[in-house]
This record gives C-alpha cells, sequence and structure tokens, in this order.
C-alpha cells in the first residue's frame, strides 16, 4: 500500500529519495576513504618493522617543527654500546636532491644510511644487493635505488651497475628496492639510499637527523628508550630527546585520522540530515494532497494508528530505499576511488549498517509529525477537503 | 420490529465550536434507522442533514444525546475503536465517489477489508464477487479514470457493500450523475437494499429521489421536521417539495399499501407518480406546514413499525 503511493508518484519519490541517496553515498565514500587511509597508514607503520624505535632530537609532536639535529656519529656510536648490538641501530641523514642518469632526472630524498637498515626496517630488494659495511666504512659512492627513481631514470634497463650523479657527484647503482606504494599521498618508492659516510660528505656536514633502533623484545623496549634518551642527552645537555614507538606513532596518527574520519563522516552526516528535511516536506505535501484520501481511508475503518503507520511506512521506505541505492552508489563510487586514485578506500560493514541504519532512522524522526498529522485528522474535515 | 435498530438516536445534538462562539448544528434529533430501512434524509443546506449523516455514519460524535450505531453507545469509544465500527456497520457512498486514484476497481473495493485484517487473496476474491455483484464483474482492474462516472460510483457501492454492513448511508450518489445514469445507480442501491436487507439512507436535494424512499427524514434547522414511515404510493405523490416542504407529508392519501412493493423495481412506476405530484406539491406557505408536520411526528414511529 505505501509503495503504491510512492509508484504513484514516481518523479517526486525520486527526487526526494536523490537526498538521501547522495547523504548516503557520501557517508559511505568519505567513511571508505578515512578508514583505508588509516588501515593504509597503520600498515605501512606495522611494515616498517616491529619492536622499533625512534630515537630524534626534540619532541615527537604533531605539527612541531622539526628541530636541527645535534647529533652526530659519535652519538651513533655510543647508542650502539647501549643497545649493544650495531645491527639493530639504523640511522638517516636526508635530503632532497636531483639524481640524473643519461638524460634523465628525478628529484628525490636522498637518505644517508647504516648497511642495518633492512634489518632495522623491513625492506626488500627487487634486484641487486644493499650496501655493506665496508661500503659505509669507505664512504664508498653506490647507490639502492627506490623504485620510482629506478622507473625514471632507467625506465627500459636494468639500472644495477649504472652511473648516476647525486647533486653532481656520481654514484654507482648496485640494487634497485622492491616497490612499497604511497602513504598520505606520498610516493615511498621515491628515495634513494647511499652510505651514510657518503652522504654527510655530499651535504657538508656531520649531523645525524634520526636513530631507530629495534629492540630485541617488546617487554624492555620502554626501559631501552629510556636509557638511549638518557645517554643522549648526557652527550649533549640541554638539548631534549625523545624515543617513541611503533605503537605511539600508530596511536598519534590513528587519533588525527580518527578525527579526521569523523570529521568528513559529520559533514556527510549533515547532507543526510537535510535529505532526511527534504523526506518530512515531501510526508507533509503528501499528507495535504492526500487529505481525502485520508478521508476515506478513515471512513471505510482506518484506525488514526492505520493511517499513521502507512505514512510512516512511506516515509522509512523512501529513506530505505534511498539508503541502499545510496549504499550501492558509495561502496561503487569507493571501490572506483580505490582502484582509480591514489586515494586508498576501504569498505566496512560497520558503516555500511551505520548508513543504512540512520537513513532508516532519518525516515522514522521525519516521518512521525507528517504520520501523526495524517492520524490525527477529522474524517469529516478530510473528507470534504478539495 | 424484531431486529435490534442499526442505528439509535436519542435527542442527539452537536454544536460546533466555530471562534469560541457555539453554534449549534443539531438540537435534539431522535430517529432509528431499522435494518432494511430505506431512508431519504432531506433538508436545505445547512439544515444539520449532513451532521446528522457524519454522526449516523460514526464519522463524528454528538455533543449531547446518545447515539448507538450497531447496538454500541458512540460516546464511550475510542477513535479506534470508532473506526472499527464504521468499518463494521456502516458503508459510505459520497457524491464524489471518493475512489483511490491509480489504484484498480477491485483494489478500490478491497479497502475496507484491508482494516477488518483480511488476507491479500480471500479481499480480491470477494472485492471481485460484489464489483460482479454490482455489474462490474468485467472492470476489475480498471482504474477509476478508465471508469465511467456511473461505473465509478457503482465501485463506490461495492466498496460500501464489501463488507456487509448494516447501513448504507450514500450522500447524494446521484448528484455527480446525468439523469440516466443517477437512476441506474438508485435502481442498483435499492436493489442492493431489497436483496441484501442493508438499511439504506439517502442524503439527497433531489426531490425525485428522495420520493423513492420508503421513508423520509425532513431535517430543517437542526431538527427532524418530519420524520415519515408513510407507504410508497403515499410519499411518491408529494415528492418533489418534500425538501423544502415536510408539511405536505401529510396532504397525501394513504395509498400505499398496495404500491409498496414497487420500490423494488422504481424507475418506471416512480416517474408518472412524481410528475402528477408536483402539481399539488407546491402550496405556499411551508412555514404554516412545518409546525404541522412536528405535529405528526409520532404517526410515523407508529407506521414504521407496521412496515417492518
Amino acid at each position: 500500500m505505501a509503495l503504491g503511493a510512492l509508484r504513484a508518484n514516481r518523479l517526486r519519490s525520486a527526487l526526494t529519495m536523490l537526498g538521501v541517496i547522495i547523504g548516503v553515498a557520501s557517508v559511505v565514500i568519505l567513511v571508505a576513504i578515512g578508514t583505508g587511509t588509516k588501515q593504509q597508514v597503520e600498515q605501512q607503520v606495522e611494515g616498517l618493522g616491529s619492536n622499533l624505535l625512534l630515537v630524534v632530537p626534540g619532541r615527537l609532536d604533531v605539527g612541531a617543527a622539526p628541530a636541527v639535529s645535534p647529533l652526530t656519529l659519535a652519538d651513533v656510536d655510543a647508542v650502539v654500546r647501549v643497545v649493544g648490538d650495531r645491527d639493530r641501530v639504523a640511522v638517516t641523514v636526508a635530503s632532497g636532491a636531483t639524481v640524473r642518469a643519461g638524460g634523465r632526472a628525478d628529484f628525490s630524498t636522498v637518505q644517508g644510511v647504516l648497511e642495518t637498515t633492512p634489518a632495522v626496517f623491513t625492506r626488500e630488494l627487487a634486484r641487486g644487493r644493499y650496501l655493506s659495511g665496508s661500503d659505509v666504512d669507505t664512504s664508498r659512492r653506490v647507490a639502492v635505488l627506490g623504485a620510482s627513481v629506478a622507473r625514471a631514470l632507467f625506465p627500459d634497463r636494468d639500472p644495477v651497475g649504472r652511473q648516476i650523479t647525486v647533486a653532481g657527484v656520481r654514484f654507482r647503482v648496485i640494487g634497485v628496492f622492491a616497490p612499497l606504494g604511497q602513504s598520505l599521498g606520498v610516493d615511498r618508492d621515491d628515495e634513494v639510499h647511499v652510505p651514510v659516510t657518503a652522504a654527510q660528505r655530499l651535504y657538508g656536514t656531520q649531523r645525524v637527523d634520526g636513530i631507530a633502533v629495534k629492540a630485541p623484545d617488546r617487554e624492555r623496549i620502554d626501559e631501552l628508550g629510556d636509557r638511549i634518551v638518557a645517554e643522549l642527552a648526557r652527550r649533549h645537555p640541554g638539548t631534549e630527546f625523545s624515543a617513541v614507538t611503533q605503537e605511539q606513532i600508530l596511536g598519534v596518527l590513528g587519533d588525527i585520522l580518527g578525527v579526521l574520519t569523523g570529521v568528513l563522516a559529520a559533514i556527510a552526516g549533515i547532507s543526510l540530515l537535510v535529505g532526511g528535511v527534504g523526506v518530512s516536506n515531501i510526508m507533509l505535501v503528501s499528507v495535504r494532497e492526500r487529505t481525502r484520501e485520508i478521508g476515506l481511508r478513515k471512513a471505510v475503518g482506518a484506525r488514526p494508528r492505520d493511517i499513521g503507520v502507512q505514512f510512516l511506512l512511506e516515509a522509512v521506505l523512501l529513506t530505505s530505499v534511498g539508503g541502499l541505492t545510496g549504499m550501492a552508489l558509495g561502496v561503487g563510487t569507493a571501490l572506483l576511488v580505490d582502484a582509480l586514485s591514489p586515494i586508498p578506500a576501504a569498505i566496512t560493514w560497520w558503516s555500511l549498517a551505520l548508513a543504512f541504519g540512520v537513513s532508516a532512522a532519518v525516515g522514522i524522526v521525519f516521518g512521525v509529525v507528517p504520520a501523526q498529522r495524517a492520524g490525527r485528522l477529522d474524517p469529516v474535515v478530510a473528507l470534504r477537503a478539495e | 420490529m424484531s431486529a435490534a435498530p442499526a442505528i439509535e438516536a436519542t435527542d442527539v445534538s452537536r454544536t460546533y465550536q466555530l471562534d469560541g462562539v457555539s453554534v449549534p448544528a443539531l438540537r435534539g434529533v431522535s430517529l432509528t434507522v431499522a435494518p432494511g430501512d430505506y431512508v431519504a434524509l432531506v433538508g436545505p443546506s445547512g439544515s444539520g442533514k449532513s451532521t446528522l449523516m457524519h454522526l449516523l455514519g460514526g464519522l463524528d460524535r454528538p455533543t449531547g444525546g446518545r447515539l448507538a450505531i450497531g447496538g454500541r453507545e458512540v460516546s464511550s469509544l475510542s477513535a479506534a475503536e470508532l473506526a472499527a465500527l464504521r468499518n463494521r456497520t456502516i458503508g459510505f457512498v459520497f457524491q464524489a465517489f471518493h475512489l483511490l486514484p491509480r489504484t484498480s476497481a477491485v483494489e478500490n473495493v478491497a479497502l475496507p477489508l484491508v482494516y477488518r485484517g483480511v488476507g491479500a487473496r480471500q479481499r480480491r476474491e470477494r472485492a471481485a464477487a460484489m464489483l460482479d455483484r454490482v455489474g462490474l464483474g468485467h472492470r476489475l482492474n480498471h482504474r477509476p479514470n478508465q471508469l465511467s462516472g456511473g461505473e465509478q460510483q457503482r465501485v463506490a457501492i461495492a466498496r460500501a457493500l464489501v463488507t456487509d454492513p448494516a447501513v448504507l448511508l450514500a450522500d447524494e450518489p446521484t448528484g455527480n450523475l446525468d439523469s440516466a445514469t443517477g437512476a441506474a445507480v438508485l435502481e442498483l442501491l435499492e436493489r442492493l437494499n431489497a436483496a441484501s436487507g442493508v438499511a439504506l439512507v439517502l442524503v439527497t436535494h433531489d426531490h425525485e429521489v428522495a420520493a423513492r424512499a420508503r421513508r423520509r427524514i425532513a431535517m430543517r434547522d437542526g431538527v427532524v421536521a418530519a420524520d415519515s414511515a408513510a407507504p410508497a404510493g403515499e410519499r411518491h405523490a408529494d415528492a418533489p417539495a418534500a425538501a423544502e416542504r415536510p408539511v405536505e407529508l401529510h396532504d397525501r392519501p394513504a395509498s400505499g399499501g398496495a404500491d409498496r412493493p414497487d420500490t423494488l423495481v422504481p424507475a418506471p412506476s416512480a416517474e408518472p407518480r412524481s410528475a402528477s405530484g408536483s402539481g399539488p406539491g407546491h402550496p405556499p406557505g411551508g412555514s404554516g406546514g412545518a409546525t404541522g408536520a412536528t405535529g405528526r411526528l409520532p404517526r410515523p414511529a407508529d407506521d414504521r413499525g407496521a412496515a417492518s
């Protein structure tokens, strides 16, 4: 019965539903993007390796300007002594530089690192080899290319063994990383690893930007961090250092992305609300327009509740059908975005259930007033209506 | 009068509140509608006949007096109970048909059964059977806009009767129809009244229509000005003036006994009688007549008792 009335006014029903469709679709899409981004970031942080401790000068705070590091390779040696195992300590000194090969050029992040990097972080090579201890010790000008850099400089050749220049200095390619993909829109394959000693010479600096430590086990990770920070503070009085774990990074990033997802969902929710107001409006028009029908139904025995339920059902049907359509549209769009753009999108069941539940609830909430109005109409007055 | 009255009104009044002013529409109406009755409810606009019809149909509640429909006192019923009572006891036929647009004839007829909780298949069967009875068995799936006015009203009559009510309330059922179609619809109502025993209460302006009823209730100024259960022949003669001059009722010779069976086949026999009656049906001095009619109020009650 409710269906019949909606079918009778196809265009109006469709337009009314459009508001709900857009609202639900945007909720689904935006939540999917938020969730996808969060999942991706979490995966990547976890993919760095387990039991990681990142040691940086200053306080690790989102939005804080990165401090100029007072750390040197001597401090790295001190950290190695605290940890007791050189293979568990990685460093970086990073800068952007133009990398050239043949006629091609690519601006990428050139990182000076120790040979321990693949042991501390999880990095896999596609071909060639990684830096060795002697490469670092002798400041050998050898480089391992990220997948993007390799593709940009050597689109149709194997880069291993070839010459490149970094900021005008010649390096020999010894390996290529396996691709990592993107993170928050940043290409993680756009990097070049060179021995930290060679990088320091290249940049004319003694500094080390950060130290990463792979703790032997999870239980002692905080204690180890405290000892490293204490040692560095002793060596550099007046400078603050922090050691953060993956969990802490994930926590901070998770909070940010959670808030972001929430804000996106709230904005989309507003459009759903507007759609609900549209439903309410149309139902009120419908009640007025069908006053005589209501009067007739009451005359032949419809109770106030029957009429109310009929109109409420119509409203819920409108928003539910709109909600389902919006969900389909949202899921489709999210999958397209995920497949065709660098923006990750992940559909979660709870977001679909929520979107549908909210749209049905919108139907109830915004259908109640028109339904009550319809149910309370005086049949005598209703039958006389024009 | 062996059967209990279908509707029994005792000193019923209905007062409307308009901008804080009390406007009495009915001021103490007493009447009963017996099962199988055929009553014409007449009266000028503003006489209270619409109000009375709404009360008799359970669409509205009196503000004073007692009104029992199907044996149930309406003042004690909730809106939902009253709706259920309407569904069981009353069938409505309106001047403007009030069919649901874009809904097939059979679905329109089945509508009251929806509110009685009858299953879909049985609804359809009963609606189809009822449409067959009103001669529209071949039009089940037509929509109102595909039907003529007369057909639409017959669908409405089928809808009113599908619940097998005690009373059929028809409010100007021929008002929107041309005279030939109106006559056919009226015949149908009379046939159904005779065949099924449903009491037929006809609200009408049309004297010829009113003339065919077995009993006539004339309303004026919110009271029953005349209530006649006079035999058919007697009424037919003065029918044209009935609405305006209920007083004339008593001028008719009581020759109805022999004619009464005619009501079941009314169209041919009623016509000449109405024509002949229109002459004497217009004497001046209606107001004087009104008092006369009120003076004779006890009589119809007796006649009705005899008739049933």
